[in-house]
């Protein structure tokens, strides 16, 4: 097990009020194992995500709960501790690759930077390291590339850069923050094998952000869907494709066009909006746009149960 | 990047030429004025009319006069100052240019090396005391007239504790030149240097801070935390570094004006014979081409400091080095 998450809740206190961003998610994820996480946006991918990382800066958020890496709590260990980790053994793939990279110097300086902030070698030798990961993550001409500002490269190009960062100390867990979102689809593709490839060869655990139920079909073992903050399903890549239970689930699922048979003329969309975090309901937060609700999801919050395909939906629990 | 900054040194070179003519026609061809006369000055006899008439140029066409007045200042150098009695315009433009440099260079670096501290501390410290506190002071020197200040600071080093042990060393106003005294030369500096520079040390001291807050928010600031960087590693080599652009450009402003005579207020408070002072004098007496000079003599600091602002921002920022 390299990292386990256990009823984690992270809050932001605001003007209006205090803003439950988690609210007591749970996972566990193995060695070399690719766990999607599914949702919309606010769903609380992401900040659940930089919680394990420990990039919430924000003075006004508040983490509860226990994330445990190897063992180790991450929660509350002190920010040099964490350092140690970040970039290291726990690396991060952002979103948008135009941004992620400080436009003011070469990616070969940027990689080697975290080469040097993490091991104590020369920098011939960090710059020799970084010109071998650019060649792995499919550089057509590395030695030139270490050279390039980000601006003079393509967007994809930027996002192997960014790739061939994380993967700069070797880490044993690897999150990446919907690295495909911003890019075209071909070179989604690319990103997506690339993602696979080196799981085989660094047997990286990899976490992996998205809200395209496309990509979580190609490449996650396991997959995680959320909705307002909670898990509301999760099980294998099969047992959620093949017997989705949570009606979000299937909602998602159903609103992907099919590729064979009739074309339907409109898609189906699911009805409504996510809530505010501010206004969550008492019962069921999907409630209010779930087709089979009932009395029951007004008043109470359906858990997750367990095993390892899981739903939190009273219908679930009851079929 | 050769050709970027040649092509920068092609422009610099056509604006100062558009701006001598631009200041020629000004004061050469406004409609109902005599040049002549002006330059004469008041009470001129006829002799010295038709002497300067032609000494210029003035019966001749424009570009004859343009051509003859630049050659004046710049190649000949021995335009003459008739409201001063034959006084020669460029020696003393050329006297007064190391003691404007000298009061504007030396503050210079300390308003720079001060607010980028005071920047990047206030920045660190956002919020907290220390900031405030920063950022209280850098108002209170912006709002501070730099004549008054001087006066206030002549005031305590020239007369009431000049005598104590804290301002005994203060030399007399006055500019001593570098080459004769470098000691004095520094002492007589340093407190026009402290005047001038708590101004504009306000001023980046704000403007820093803010860059740095905002590019604190930036989304390689969170790849740069991912990456383990140290907080300090990340303020300094990641937020300050992408904060000087707007740095820099304030600093080639600023600078430039202060060069080309804007720093006339310091200059007459500490007895400072520099170009603002010469500027001011030339306009009290209405002395054509001495304003001519000193104007062309300001315009081209301006136009050097912006250019010398632009080869920085190519090496501030890779993205202008390929266009």
């Amino acid at each position: 097990m390299i990292l386990s998450v256990r009823d984690l809740k992270v809050s932001f206190r605001t003007n209006d009020g205090l803003v439950r961003a988690i609210d007591g998610v749970s996972f566990d994820l193995d060695e070399s194992e690719i766990l999607g996480v599914v949702g919309e946006s606010g769903s609380g991918k992401t900040v659940s995500l930089l919680a394990v990382m420990g990039l919430i800066t924000d003075p006004n958020a508040s983490i509860e709960g226990s994330i445990r890496y190897k063992g180790r709590e991450l929660v509350g260990l002190p920010a040099r501790e964490l350092r140690r980790l970040r970039g290291n053994e726990i690396a991060m793939i952002f979103q948008d690759p135009m941004t992620a990279l400080t436009p003011v110097y070469t990616i070969g300086w940027q990689i080697a930077e975290q080469i040097r902030a993490h091991q104590n070698i020369s920098k011939a030798k960090a710059i020799v390291r970084v010109e071998e990961l650019l060649a792995e993550v499919n550089f057509p001409n590395p030695h030139e590339a270490m050279s390039r500002y980000p601006h003079q490269l393509s967007g994809g190009m930027r996002q192997r850069a960014v790739i061939a960062m994380a993967l700069s100390c070797n880490p044993a867990l690897l999150v990446a923050d919907e690295p495909t979102t911003a890019l075209d689809v071909t070179v989604q593709a690319g990103i997506l094998d690339l993602v696979r490839k080196l799981r085989a060869t660094h047997k990286s655990a990899v976490v992996f952000i998205t809200h395209d139920m496309g990509v979580v079909s190609e490449l996650a073992d396991r997959v995680m869907v959320m909705y307002a903050g909670r898990v509301v399903e999760r099980g294998s890549r099969t047992d959620l494709f093949s017997d989705p239970r949570h009606p979000y689930t299937r909602a998602l699922l159903g609103s992907i066009p099919p590729l064979t048979g009739e074309k339907p003329r409109r898609l189906p969309a699911i009805p409504g909006s996510p809530p505010s975090l501010l206004r969550l309901p008492q019962g069921c937060a999907f409630g209010p746009r779930c087709p089979v609700h009932y009395e029951h999801c007004v008043t109470d919050k359906p858990e997750l149960g367990i095993g390892t395909h899981a739903a939190a939906c009273f219908r679930v629990a009851r079929a | 990047m050769i050709y970027a900054i040649l092509r920068r040194f092609g422009q610099m070179l056509f604006v100062m030429f558009g701006i001598s003519v631009i200041v020629f026609l000004i004061f050469f061809a406004t409609p109902g004025a005599d040049p002549a006369a002006r330059i004469a000055g008041r009470n001129a006899t006829p002799e010295v009319l038709d002497a300067v008439r032609h000494n210029f140029g003035f019966d001749r066409p424009l570009y004859v006069q343009y051509v003859k007045m630049m050659e004046k200042i710049f190649v000949t150098g021995d335009l003459t100052s008739f409201v001063n009695r034959g006084w020669k315009v460029v020696p003393a433009v050329m006297d007064s240019i190391p003691v404007t440099l000298s009061l504007v260079f030396g503050a210079a670096i300390l308003w720079v090396v001060v607010s980028i501290i005071i920047g990047i501390v206030a920045a660190a410290t956002r919020d907290s005391w220390l900031d405030k506190l920063l950022m209280a002071l850098g108002l209170l020197g912006i709002s501070m007239p730099v004549y008054w200040l001087g006066e206030v600071m002549n005031l305590i080093t020239q007369s009431r504790y000049h005598d104590s042990w804290a301002f005994s060393w203060v030399p007399p106003l006055g500019y001593k030149n570098f080459s004769d005294d470098p000691k004095g030369w520094f002492l007589t500096l340093i407190i026009p240097w402290i005047t001038l520079a708590i101004l504009y040390i306000g001023i980046y001291g704000r403007v820093l801070r803010a860059a740095i807050i905002e590019s604190l928010q930036e989304d390689f600031i969170r790849t740069a935390r991912a990456k383990g960087l140290s907080e300090t590693r990340i303020l300094l080599r990641h937020a300050l570094r992408t904060s000087l652009i707007a740095f820099v450009t304030l600093f080639g402003l600023d600078f430039g004006a202060l060069v080309g005579g804007s720093a006339l207020l310091t200059e007459v408070v500490f007895g400072l014979h520099g170009i603002g002072k010469l500027t001011y004098d030339a306009l009290q007496n209405l002395d054509l081409p001495m304003i001519m000079a000193t104007v062309m003599y300001a315009s081209m600091f301006v136009v050097i400091a912006n250019a010398v602002v632009d080869f920085v921002y190519i090496l501030l920022d890779p993205r202008l080095r390929t266009s």
